[in-house]
């Protein structure tokens, strides 16, 4: 067997048959032994300690990551207990800043990296411990992709992708040894609308401000988030022009706000949402016809039976990716037990199993192994699906025929136009949000 | 053995508990945040020097004042409508419904709704006030209108409607109980001197029940005006309330300009709940 094939079979073994580490060093003591005496194994588990048993890794989230099947397959492959904790946007700083021994693994947006790197929160991860680094998307690890730079508008990866030191309180602009996270989920937002309401071909951002669609449209009422759609209508429009969108002048944001509260004032906004569900429920209601929404979200209006579109629009996508970061106080066994994690994190499983919600990982082609080839095609290669594509619990979701709204993984990341974000005139932008909630 | 503790110290020891509950949970507390409003930030942390800026910014920003206007206007439509609403239900309670026992029954029926969560009660509204949802499709079908109407839900209204059905209740009791304690001759005696229905009303039954009107105004403001959730959600995010924006701050770990607004918050409650008061003494209502 070579070297590749042993431990590829190797992770089939513990993944696909699900067998525990206990069962594997009863009946397959023999196999695991000469792999390790060879030096040769990749998969997992690693960790041999006798008391490995009895760690417990707390991995803490937003609702759309912390999925518990996901825990439940790291502790069988794992030989340890992996726990999911939620918490929302708000929820998730605070917690890992102010109570951060109830943390382990922190999976935050990478904007929020701004506001927990600076108070020591996390522990920089060294990457030559991180055995699929290399393979790693280049959009986190390098700031490109496909060969060309990756958008910096707004917070990018790469920007806070590495530390300059272990101890580090600010981020490296070049890449270097210390890692602030490990990719986590990603994606490419654009916005939702039903086709069957709106019967024309929508191409750009502006028409979130379409007068057409007055009492008909809503957009996401967190500001990190919100502000950078708002910007890519305004400027899609022509109404303003940004030095740098992703940062904007007090100047700016006065003109953006203004813009939007103007359009509430003409009743323009049917709601402004602020989780997941809302978005749902106002688009399978017909409350709006076209809005700010999120990837999965567009997945679950069509589950009902009710036609919705994320529409690739000509000025490119919102981008925005989480990092699985490890915790400062994690040391010791408890520390090989975090790497182990998220290493597993990169190997293929989580992958697959959130490829079929739509998101993307670190390591594309290690999910590849967890996804048929025809769903392989259908959410990372933009192809027309054979068969019935189905979510990860096996519902139905696209008939034969299908095709990924804005088709496959390098067309949409081809065409990233800026990042959620956190101002440095975040407090300003805050301040002038809560302007608009009242107006 | 039996201790023998000085009788000057017994009421010491019997205020003793509370007093530690309250400087723990409360004094102490409340005392941080005091010292964190006065401190300076910026994006990595607190930065433990004294400073006005918060207060500065907070009572320059235009934000504020409309934060600020439409709390007290959701306080006060709230307060008004929970207020006739319960006075009513109370009233009939008390002097309608002969059997005492019958009373405690029905009242013990309008806390029914607390059995479900707050949240529960509140999200129940949207499928009733939606575009496509309870009534505006009744109305359609009544031909009363020819497209949906659409200030039902994500409107201030919404946010009333889902206040009134929150909060009634905190009215209904304090003012039941005031009725209850209400003695009948005292109505008789009314009757018999000659006023009327009305005159019972606003000479005897009103201002024996100022206290439980007061408790009830202070239980249904002070729940207003340290509401987000319900404004954010009933409005769809279209409205706004003074601890949202204390809310947007905390997101952001800005905990100076939270604690800000919080102290500033209490002071103008504060403020409310004692001009209550001295409207009506409940100390004085309730011994005497």
């Amino acid at each position: 067997m070579t070297e590749k094939a042993h431990s590829d079979a190797r992770v089939r073994v513990v993944a696909s048959q699900r067998v525990s580490r206990r069962r594997v060093l009863k009946g397959a003591a023999g196999l695991a032994g000469a792999a390790i005496g060879s030096g040769m194994i990749k998969g997992f588990p690693t960790i041999w300690a006798q008391n490995i048993k009895d760690v417990t890794l707390t991995h803490v989230g937003m609702s759309y990551s912390t999925i518990i099947d996901i825990a439940r397959q790291a502790t069988k492959d794992l030989g340890f207990k992996v726990e999911m904790a939620v918490t929302d946007h708000p929820g998730f700083a605070n917690r890992v800043t102010t109570q951060p021994d109830s943390v382990d693994i922190a999976d935050g947006e990478l904007w929020q990296a701004l506001l927990v790197v600076p108070r020591s929160s996390y522990q920089a991860i060294d990457v030559k411990k991180v055995k699929l680094w290399d393979k790693m998307t280049p959009i986190y690890t390098k700031g490109v992709f496909d060969g060309k730079p990756v958008s910096r508008v707004g917070i990018s990866p790469i920007k806070v992708q590495y530390l300059s030191s272990p101890d580090a309180k600010g981020f490296a602009k070049e890449p270097t040894e210390w890692a602030t996270f490990v990719p986590g989920f990603y994606n490419a937002d654009t916005l939702g609308m039903r086709p069957d309401l709106i019967k024309r071909p929508i191409q750009h951002w502006g028409e979130l401000f379409n007068p057409e669609f007055k009492g008909k449209t809503a957009i996401q009422d967190i500001p990190a988030i919100g502000i950078m759609d708002a910007a890519m209508a305004a400027e899609a429009n022509g109404a303003i022009k940004y030095a740098d969108k992703g940062n904007m002048t007090r100047a700016e944001i006065d003109k953006t706000i203004a813009l939007l509260i103007d359009l509430k004032k003409q009743n323009h906004w049917r709601a402004l949402w602020s989780t997941f569900d809302e978005s749902v429920n106002l688009m399978a209601a017909g409350e709006v016809v076209i809005q700010s929404m999120w990837s999965p979200a567009v997945t679950a209006v069509r589950s009902r039976g009710i036609p919705c579109y994320y529409v690739p629009l000509s000025e490119g996508y919102r981008g925005w990716g989480n990092g699985l970061a490890l915790m400062r106080h994690l040391k010791g066994l408890k520390l090989d037990a975090a790497y182990e994690y998220i290493n597993w994190y990169q190997s293929g499983w989580v992958g697959g199993f959130i490829a079929k919600q739509g998101y993307y990982v670190g390591v594309p082609e290690t999910a590849k192994k967890f996804l048929t080839e025809d769903e392989w095609g259908y959410w990372y290669e933009g192809k027309p699906a054979k068969n019935p594509i189905t979510d990860p619990y096996g519902k139905e979701m696209e008939k034969p025929g299908a095709v990924r709204d804005g088709g496959s993984y390098e067309e949409r990341f081809g065409k990233i136009a800026c990042w959620n974000t956190l101002m440095d005139e975040a407090r300003y932008m805050n301040a002038k949000w809560n302007e608009f909630r009242t107006a | 053995m039996k201790l023998a503790i000085p009788a000057k110290v017994v009421p010491y020891l019997e205020v003793a508990p509370l007093a530690v509950v309250l400087l723990l949970f409360f004094v102490i507390p409340m005392a941080m945040v005091v010292v964190a409003s006065f401190f300076d930030y910026n994006m990595t942390g607190l930065v433990p020097t004294l400073t006005l800026s918060n207060y500065i910014d907070l009572f320059t920003s235009p934000t504020t004042l409309e934060l600020y206007a439409q709390t007290l206007k959701f306080a006060l439509l709230v307060w008004l409508i929970t207020l006739v609403l319960g006075f009513t239900v109370a009233y009939f309670l008390a002097f309608h419904v002969r059997n005492p026992l019958v009373a405690i029954g029905l009242l013990l029926l309008c806390t029914v709704p607390f059995w479900t969560s707050n949240i529960i009660r509140m999200i129940s509204w949207i499928p009733l006030l939606g575009k496509y949802g309870v009534f505006n499709r009744a109305l359609l079908a009544l031909g009363l209108v020819d497209k949906p109407v659409e200030w039902l839900l994500f409107s201030d209204f919404a946010v009333v409607v889902a206040y009134v059905h929150l909060f009634t209740l905190f009215m209904i009791v304090p003012i039941f109980n005031s009725m209850a304690r209400i003695d009948r001759s005292l109505i008789e005696a009314a009757i018999d001197g000659g006023v009327g229905r009305l005159g019972v009303l606003t000479e005897v039954v009103i201002p024996l029940s100022k206290t439980g009107i007061a408790l009830g105004s202070i239980f249904v403001i002070t729940l207003v005006m340290g509401d987000f959730f319900v404004v954010k959600i009933m409005s769809g995010g279209r409205s706004a309330s003074v601890v949202m924006g204390v809310f947007e701050d905390v997101n952001l770990l800005f905990y100076p300009p939270a604690a800000a607004s919080a102290v500033v918050l209490l002071a103008i409650v504060t403020l409310i709940v004692s001009f209550i008061l001295r409207v009506v003494d409940v100390r004085k209502e309730l011994t005497g």
